[in-house]
């Protein structure tokens, strides 16, 4: 197990590597920076200045080597925009996407579990039936969509909840509801066929002729061989509804990492583009290692591996 | 009580429009080993599922009796028939590699279904198993608590298996074809585990085989099916002595015997396939396929009696294969 979770990580590590140079370079791709800071007003004169005060004048392996020296430890350099450093400012903006991103997955999880098993137990009825066709609006319906849905009629017209903006726990209603929406239909159906699959193999025939009480047959014996897909999964799209929060932190203008990315990006404030991008990524990367070691925890065929 | 642990009574069971078993009877007595045979497709796993309560979604079993141990079974609750499963009666399959759970230890497998019938600690339930393990004949048995499936044999996993059917001394014993999966030195092994045990524990065993020579070692009593229906049955000894249902004498005649069957002779075979049986048939399944067919076979069949407790269902008089032979 230990060996694993090595290996694991030693891949991890060269994920990210690959990540930091093509965030890098694809900053640099977007066109000369020293110009797009200057402004459209600026002189020749100007822009030679620019390039000089934030050493884009040097060679791109140097520049790109002083930048991961750098974020190593922690330091991603000064907004441009924002008059701070880009650590900090992702910093103040980060617990705010995770708990968006937590309650995102804590709903989806809670609703997509069960309603995958109730599928799968009740295979080829209309509960069955019913709940894919859930799954199929869900998949097809998109989430800026449904956030100004959720917006007119729990907001405005009923004004259960607010509709905009930073603050507490109602806050997170809405956005986590319109985040959980993106994972639910690939939850439910995964559960659903690793159900299917599990009910109908022949260790549950041995555990009903075991006579295991119900409970045991699908909470222990199925739900668990079901479980190590889904985890997979859930662990994928969490770093997904962590990145894909920078449409929902716009649309409910929750002050967020993803609504960060929309700033800096907006305002060519490349050094916090580009750390938020390394962030996420990091995170992701981080994500589907756990989501590989609790995996080798579920199921001890991959702990060889 | 009487010496009945299992006793079956026109069983019959469908799945949509195909009768899998039709007026299947057959009983088993305490102590004693009735073997199910026949190919593939003839309706045995079939019947001993029925009987476990253990049929796939969309199979309807009825029957005229089902009793275990003088307890209608079709009458129980399946909570209080999912009491007698792992419990009184107990079932191995034929797929040893899939039939363990790979999640979970040998050791966490075989205590749950102790604690489940018969509580106590969990610590109790793997002491028993390791003492079952040894039994079963595996080596270094409480490290074999703490592994895995994956980390063991077919053969391995098989006896272990066999363990956890043993767990809480069931009276009788299900198995489904329990060597069939497995290599040939491994299937002498298993065959020869379950007659020690059915000798020291008094065990009732249901043996389900494709395998005459399985049945002709171990077995006190055969059951011969063939499409959905017992086309012959009686004591090992007497069914073996004047096979009377052709299909049967088909089947022996599949079984290669040292001295008789010749070298440059091919072995004898059955022609065609099993048919696919729809509510209605009538008459002789086999009839088809069968040699001595003719136009009665399409009306009722009778079943006959031969010496003893032999019985077969077919046209043809008793003792037509040794007046055959001598012919």
């Amino acid at each position: 197990m230990l060996r694993f979770a090595l290996r694991r990580f030693v891949v991890a590590l060269l994920v990210a590597l690959t990540v930091m140079v093509l965030s890098f370079m694809l900053t640099r791709l977007s066109g000369d920076l020293a110009i797009s800071i200057a402004g459209a007003s600026a002189t020749q004169a100007d822009v030679e200045i620019i390039r000089k005060a934030y050493g884009l004048d040097r060679p791109l392996v140097l520049q790109f080597l002083e930048w991961i020296g750098r974020a190593a430890l922690g330091d991603f350099g000064e907004s441009f925009f924002f008059k701070a450093r880009t650590a900090d400012l992702i910093k103040e903006r980060m617990p705010i996407t995770l708990t968006l991103g937590l309650t995102g997955l804590i709903l989806a999880l809670l609703v997509s579990i069960p309603l995958g098993i109730l599928a799968a137990v009740r295979e080829n009825t209309w509960v069955d039936r019913l709940v894919q066709v859930i799954a199929m609006v869900g998949q097809a319906m998109p989430s800026f969509w449904l956030g100004l849905i959720l917006m007119i009629t729990l907001g405005l017209q009923l004004g259960w909840l607010p509709i905009s903006g930073t603050g507490g726990p109602e806050h997170y209603v809405m956005p986590g509801i319109v985040l959980a929406f993106s994972a639910i239909p690939a939850l439910t159906r995964l559960t659903r066929a690793g159900m299917i699959q599990a009910l109908g193999s022949d260790y549950i025939r041995t555990a009903r002729a075991k006579g295991l009480s119900r409970l045991s047959i699908l909470g222990k014996h199925a739900l668990r061989n079901a479980a190590i897909p889904v985890v997979s999964i859930a662990a994928v799209q969490l770093g997904f509804m962590l990145g894909g929060s920078i449409v929902i932190e716009t649309v409910f203008a929750l002050h967020g990492v993803g609504f960060l990315a929309w700033e800096s990006i907006s305002k060519n404030d490349f050094p916090v583009v580009q750390a938020v991008v390394l962030v996420l990524a990091l995170i992701y990367i981080a994500l589907t290692m756990a989501a590989d070691l609790l995996n080798a925890l579920l199921d001890p065929r991959l702990r060889a591996a | 009580m009487s010496d009945t642990l299992l006793e079956v009574r026109n069983l019959h069971v469908e799945f949509g429009d195909t009768v899998a078993v039709r007026d299947v009877s057959f009983s088993v007595a305490r102590g004693e080993t009735h073997c199910l045979v026949g190919e593939s497709g003839c309706g045995k796993s079939v019947s001993s599922l029925a009987v476990m309560n253990l049929l796939a979604r969309g199979g309807r079993r009825s029957a005229e009796r089902l009793a275990f141990d003088g307890q209608d079974l079709p009458a129980l609750p399946e909570r209080r028939m999912a009491q007698l499963r792992g419990d009184r009666m107990a079932m191995i399959f034929q797929e040893p590699m899939t039939s363990l759970n790979p999640a979970y230890t040998i050791g966490s497998q075989m205590a749950e279904v102790y604690t489940r019938h018969r509580g106590g600690s969990r610590r109790a339930a793997l002491d028993r198993a390791a003492g079952l393990l040894a039994k079963v004949g595996i080596t270094a048995p409480g490290m074999r608590l703490g592994q895995f499936p994956h980390q063991l044999s077919g053969g391995l996993r098989q006896r272990v298996m066999i363990a956890m059917a043993l767990m809480c001394d069931p009276e009788l014993l299900i198995a489904d074809e329990p060597t069939t999966a497995l290599d040939v030195t491994v299937q002498a092994q298993i065959l020869r585990l379950l007659a020690e045990l059915q000798r020291d524990l008094g065990l009732a065993i249901l043996l389900i085989t494709h395998d005459l020579g399985v049945v002709a070692r171990i077995a006190h009593r055969v059951s011969v099916m063939y499409a959905g229906q017992v086309v012959e049955s009686g004591p090992t000894a007497a069914l073996f002595a004047d096979p009377s249902h052709p299909y049967t004498r088909g089947l022996l005649d599949c079984v290669p015997v040292p001295g008789k069957v010749r070298r440059d002779e091919p072995l004898g075979s059955i022609p065609g396939m099993v048919p696919r049986i729809r509510p209605g048939f009538q008459g002789c399944g086999f009839r088809d396929r069968c040699a001595h067919a003719a136009p009665v076979c399409a009306g009722e069949v009778p079943r006959q009696h031969g010496a003893g407790a032999h019985e077969f269902l077919c046209r043809l008089p008793p003792g037509w294969t040794a007046r055959e032979q001598a012919a």
